[in-house]
């Protein structure tokens, strides 16, 4: 039974981790901003072309990976300089419509580039080597997801809980206009927090595209739109809230495709009912009964405004 | 030559003139109050001061140097502090952040420790919250935490708008006596209230504004004695 249950388990840990890196990007860029940044998903995949044509290069790796970080940090911060830091005034629509027309000009900038063909991810040596775990056969970088994961978590908590800067960050999301008049400067504390946003993305998608091997101009949808449900299941705002709801959507997802041979190994049927398909429905399934049960998500905080 | 010179300062609001060309003076050491009724102009005054609010025309000039129009964050560093209305402490951070907060732009890092325990020692208060979010204090306390926020950016002037708004009449008392206690550390104070009676009283200088203009100036103690600000301000009776 658990030789059935594990790599399912194993697969829904690691692909939560991943979902978790693109998630405290949403996650952050909404506490400082009540941004959804719909281009995240986009950064994301840009990363992992980005890794693509680096590699092909010929750079070698320990270059490589720092250089795609730095490279998505740009992006992130040219974005927000260029799409949203204009609109800082504007009605709250207007700089989400911006950010949906950045997912498409990524989208379709790689689009050009690219051709619109599959482009295989390159082997990275180590995570993408087979490893052998209680007789269940899975990729290295299944294993170093959750833990590398954790690591940059309580890393960014303490960032933000014990450092300066991370203070900044804490009162400009709370009131802008009492933050200047601290003599904070707001906009370098969005870029900040877009920066951080693009490079976890960005270590998020080498470890996701190892696993899935290819990349293509939409890459960054699907997996944008689970992180999303992860940040909005989680309360949005939150980054423990982030990577909770992240890694269960991740677990749970996986635990629905290998439904059907579960409940055969169990004994409990034995005709397939093809609920596999049913895995991308259900994250969005929750993302509604989340919105109708508790709008504020499970870590969400309630915004009483004092008059 | 004055600490903080205003000359003809016309803002705007959507086309509507919130301040239609004021002008006065905060000399250096004394508290000066503008008084005046609701929409008057006061919080805008001292927003458009802090560069918060973008100005029309007009000129602010601060220890000698023109700060019209220039950025919120180097206004501060300059040594203008505000103590916003309805104090805006950053609820989600401990009292201690928020002291700190307010040496944001501070790198003496000894002094800062030296400020912190100085306001300590002005609002005992705080320090025995000193671990406590800020959005779970009490009005008062949260007003004196927004003052001693002020305090910490080493502030040469302290602009105050409306500090005893919603608060006890007894924390009102010990707000009034923080800005006597705020002028004997040396510390110029622009206060702005609606509480006309108590903000005289402690002021050296008092601007009487209306619907953007200034229209009396004076003493604390003439406008106090003042028939049209007893009238209009004080509640009293003009006959």
């Amino acid at each position: 039974m658990l030789k059935t249950v594990l790599p399912y388990l194993l697969t829904g840990i690691a692909v939560g981790g991943q979902y978790a890196l693109i998630a405290i990007g949403y996650t952050m860029v909404y506490g400082i901003l009540r941004l959804i940044n719909f281009a995240h998903g986009d950064v994301f995949m840009v990363a992992g072309i980005l890794m693509v044509y680096i590699m092909a290069s010929g750079l070698p790796l320990y270059i490589s990976i720092p250089l795609v970080l730095l490279l998505t940090a740009a992006i992130g911060f040219v974005i927000e300089r260029i799409a949203y830091k204009p609109l800082r005034s504007a009605p709250r629509m207007s700089i989400m419509i911006s950010a949906i027309g950045v997912s498409y000009t990524l989208q379709n900038l790689v689009l050009y580039i690219t051709g619109g063909l599959n482009k295989s991810y390159p082997k990275i040596p180590f995570i993408s080597e087979s490893v052998s775990i209680f007789g269940v056969n899975t990729k290295m970088v299944t294993l170093i997801t959750p833990v590398l994961t954790i690591v940059l978590v309580v890393a960014l908590v303490l960032l933000i809980n014990k450092t300066k800067i991370g203070m900044a960050m804490r009162a400009v999301s709370k009131d802008f206009e009492t933050s200047q008049l601290m003599g904070i400067k707001i906009n370098n504390v969005i870029s900040v927090t877009f920066i951080i946003g693009s490079v976890l993305a960005g270590v998020g998608s080498i470890l996701y595209f190892t696993n899935y091997n290819t990349v293509i101009q939409t890459s960054g949808a699907m997996p944008g739109l689970k992180a999303f449900v992860a940040a909005v299941f989680g309360g949005i705002g939150s980054i423990p809230g982030a990577v909770v709801g992240a890694f269960i959507i991740g677990i749970c997802e996986n635990l629905i495709k290998g439904l059907d041979i579960i409940l055969f190994k169990a004994g409990l049927t034995n005709t397939s009912y093809g609920l596999a398909t049913f895995s991308d429905a259900f994250t969005f399934a929750l993302l509604i009964i989340i919105l109708i049960v508790k709008p504020t998500g499970l870590f969400g905080e309630k915004i009483t405004d004092k008059v | 030559m004055s600490m903080l010179e205003v000359r003809d300062l016309i803002v705007s609001y959507g086309g509507i003139e919130a301040l239609k060309g004021i002008s006065f003076d905060v000399e250096e050491g004394n508290i000066v109050t503008l008084i005046g009724a609701n929409g008057a102009g006061k919080s805008t005054t001292l927003r458009s001061i802090t560069g918060i609010v973008p100005i029309q025309s007009g000129s602010i000039t601060f220890m000698g140097e023109d700060i019209t129009r220039m950025d919120t964050q180097k206004i501060v560093s300059k040594g203008i502090a505000l103590v916003p209305e309805g104090r805006r402490v950053f609820s989600n951070l401990t009292v201690l952040e928020n002291l700190r907060i307010g040496a944001y732009l501070r790198k003496d890092k000894a002094d800062i420790q030296k400020d912190i325990d100085y306001i300590y020692s002005l609002f005992p208060r705080l320090k025995e919250r000193n671990w406590q979010l800020a959005g779970t204090l009490s009005g008062g306390e949260q007003q004196m935490l927004a003052v001693g926020r002020a305090m910490m950016t080493r502030p040469k002037l302290i602009m105050m708008d409306e500090p005893s708004l919603g608060l006890a009449p007894l924390v009102v008392k010990d707000i009034f006596s923080i800005i006597k206690t705020l002028k004997e550390t040396g510390i110029t104070v622009l206060l702005i209230e609606q509480n006309a009676n108590a903000a005289l009283h402690a002021a050296d200088i008092g601007y009487v504004m209306e619907t953007g203009n200034i229209t009396l100036t004076g003493t604390g103690a003439e406008l106090l004695a003042s028939e049209d600000v007893q009238a209009a301000y004080l509640g009293k009776s003009s006959k």
